[in-house]
Parts: C-alpha cells; structure tokens; sequence
C-alpha cells in the first residue's frame, strides 16, 4: 500500500488524518481507491473529464506526476504520494 | 507616476506606489458593454507587487515609533511577495530579514527573496501559510528580543498603507465616478484600507471582496476565510459590502484572457480580481465604473523546468 499525505483543506474528509494508506498500481487507482474510503475526495482532486485539476499537485516520491506519466504514474508498494495545493495570502 | 515618468528619486523605497490604473477594453466587453472597467497596476512596484505598500508603510511605522531599531532582525510569515517587498527595503535600509514560508511556495519567490540577502525558513507545506504563522510564532516566543516581528496580518501599517495610497490614488485619477471597488483577500490589508478610503470619499461606492470558493484551491496570495485564521485586521462592518466566491478555473481563465488579449501578464489573484470586476460589472450594468487590482505579474508562477527543478522539502 502507498502512504498518501493529505493536505490541510482536505482532512476534513479523511476524518483529520495527515497520512492514509491506498491501494493501487497507478496514481488514478490510488485516487479510486481514496474515493472509495473517504466519498467525496475525488472531485476535489480531479476535474469532471477526471483530469486532476490545473492547481493540485501531486507528487510521487517527490517527482510532479505532470513530469512523469501523470494519473497512471506507477505507484510501488510503500511509495509517498503528496496532494499539495497552491498557498493562501500574504 | 513612478516607473513611467522622467524624474530622478533617491531611493528605490521612493519608487513604491502612485502606480497607474489601465482600462480593461475586453473585459468591459465580457461584461456585455456599456461599463468601465480599471485595474490598478501594481505589478509596477519595484518589489514586482503590491505587497510592497504595506511593507513599507510597516517598517516606516515601526522604524519612526522604535519597534524596529539597530540590531533587531525583521522576522514574518508569507506566502512569498510580502517576503520580497521586506528583502528589497530591508536591503536598501540595511536591516536583515528572516522570513517564514511554506515550502510550496514558487520556486522563483524563494530565489528572489535570497536574492536580497534575506535568510529562508520553510514550513510544511501541508498546512499552507497558517502553518507558517504558527511556526513564526514559536520562533519570536522562543527569542524575543531578537527579533522585530510585525505580524502583516494583524499590523495596522498594512491597511494604512492602502488608505493613505491606494485608495487616495483612485480617488486622484477617478475621483467621483467609481461605482465598485473589487479586490481578493489575503492579509485583507488592500480591501480595509483602500474600501475605507474610498466609503469616506463617497458611502455609495459598493465595496466587494473576493475569496476563493473553497479552502482547498489554486489562488496563491489569496485565503479562504472560513477554513483559514482569520486576520486580525479584517474589520469588514462598514466598509466590505459583500463577499463574492471565485472558483480557480474562472480566475485562471482571466488571467489567460488577459495576457492573449492585452498582453497584461497576471498572476493568479489578479485573475481573480479581473474575473470578480467582470461579473460585478456586468450585474451592475451600463454606467458602472469598476475598479480592481492587479497584484503582481504571472511570472512569479511559472513552473520550473524538468532540468531545473530541485524540491528541497
């Protein structure tokens, strides 16, 4: 299983968890599979065609999935997968 | 006006602020005709933002009053363009800087910052610019006397800087006629201290601040305040009217129109601002004179390159 790390404004939906664990071969299977444990998480991550929005990044193992082969990135067993949204005000 | 007129200054602090106010041809068009629309260009200040305004006006308080005096660093939390604005004075008038980020802020904010001189401290980049407000706290509670820290969101030097020159300056160039004032909210220095100005001038002039429409989004610079800690400065009553939501797609859409239709290149709070004064001007309806900001220039967000890009967390 992947460690995926939540950021603040979406703990409210993983019961305040900082890290959960997902299964999945693929970074849209994580996402599936995040879906399916916390309903409503998907359409925060991903737009309606199921692209992940313009202003969330996602990292594998701190690689910008965008520079890699975005939602079917391989994820390995024990990889880090970070949500990470642009920064409020100031 | 500063950067656009032939006049000698002796400081770059001089060169803050009286920024021009440009009219949105196509975005009045967007907003079915009939309306002006003005953005006020503060991507002009010589920090590259509007941040610049407050930064100022806050070390001037502070210098004149003793807060800040020989010896004591400056220490403040941002999300990156107060941390420019205090780097430039904070080079020019010899004081040192120590800021707090996140660690996902832009990596050409970093780099500007370090440009200056000024010494970086990264928050997580999970909890966003309130995880660097507490941690500046922990760092100021642990060593007091070493630092001055002015705290943007709560110094009332921001919203006066926006008193005594944004709003004055719009009221200099548009004086009676503006109808709307629209602008994000971050620390909510630019909307108090501009809106109040503007209300003194004329309480008819509907003021509308814009946030995004959920805590989880992509308008750096930008807060949603319901799930953020709030700014001690906001002092909404009598001087914001309402609140208008602004989804990212909308806002990046503006900025996007913005720099293909009048090669005005925009960051993303700017988007938002453009976006809220269009949808302003269009229920306003003929005869309405909006006036948003323009925050600072789309560059600061490029992505880095493949080869370049160098995640230090």
């Amino acid at each position: 299983m992947a460690t995926v790390r939540i950021p603040t404004p979406l703990r409210k939906l993983t019961e305040g968890k900082e890290e959960v664990s997902a299964d999945g071969s693929t970074i849209g299977e994580v996402i599936a599979a995040l879906e399916a444990s916390y309903p409503g998480i998907k359409a925060r991550i991903c737009d309606d065609k199921g692209d992940v929005r313009r202003f969330v990044n996602i990292f594998a193992n701190d690689e910008d999935i965008r520079f890699l082969k975005n939602l079917d990135t391989p994820v390995a067993d024990k990889d880090e997968i970070s949500i990470v949204p642009a920064i409020a005000g100031g | 006006m500063s950067l656009h007129s032939n006049q000698h200054v002796a400081s770059v602090l001089d060169l803050v602020g009286n920024t021009p106010l440009i009219r949105l041809p196509s975005v009045e068009a967007r907003a079915g005709g009939g309306v002006e629309i003005w953005a006020k260009c503060e991507f002009e200040n010589p920090g590259g933002s509007v941040k610049d305004r407050a930064a100022k006006q806050i070390i001037k308080d502070a210098l004149a009053d003793g807060r800040l005096s020989p010896g004591k660093i400056l220490i403040d939390s941002t999300s990156g363009n107060t941390g420019v604005a205090y780097s430039m004075i904070g080079a020019a008038l010899g004081i040192p800087i120590h800021l707090v980020m996140p660690a996902n802020v832009s990596l050409a904010r970093k780099n500007i910052t370090q440009a200056y001189g000024t010494k970086v401290i990264y928050s997580s980049e999970f909890e966003g610019s309130d995880g660097a407000i507490r941690m500046v706290r922990e760092l100021v509670a642990a060593d007091p006397d070493r630092y001055f820290f002015p705290d943007q969101y709560a110094n009332p030097s921001n919203p006066r800087a926006h008193y005594l020159g944004t709003g004055a300056e719009i009221l200099e160039v548009l004086g009676g006629r503006v109808s709307h004032f629209v602008t994000g909210i971050g620390t909510t220095g630019t909307v108090i201290g501009t809106g109040q100005r503007l209300k003194e001038a004329n309480p008819n002039i509907e003021v509308i601040a814009v946030e995004p429409d959920d805590s989880f989004h992509g308008l750096e610079g930008l807060k949603h305040l319901e799930s953020s800690i709030v700014p001690p400065i906001w002092a909404p009553e009598n001087v914001v009217d309402r609140m208008l939501p602004m989804p990212t797609d909308e806002a990046w859409d503006a900025a996007d129109a913005l720099v293909r239709q009048e090669g005005i290149f925009i960051g993303h709070s700017a988007g938002a601002n453009v976006a809220g004064a269009c949808r302003v001007a269009r229920e306003a309806g003929p005869g309405a004179v909006v006036v948003t900001i323009l925050p600072d220039r789309g560059d600061r967000y490029f992505q880095p390159m493949k080869w370049e890009k160098q995640y230090v967390w």
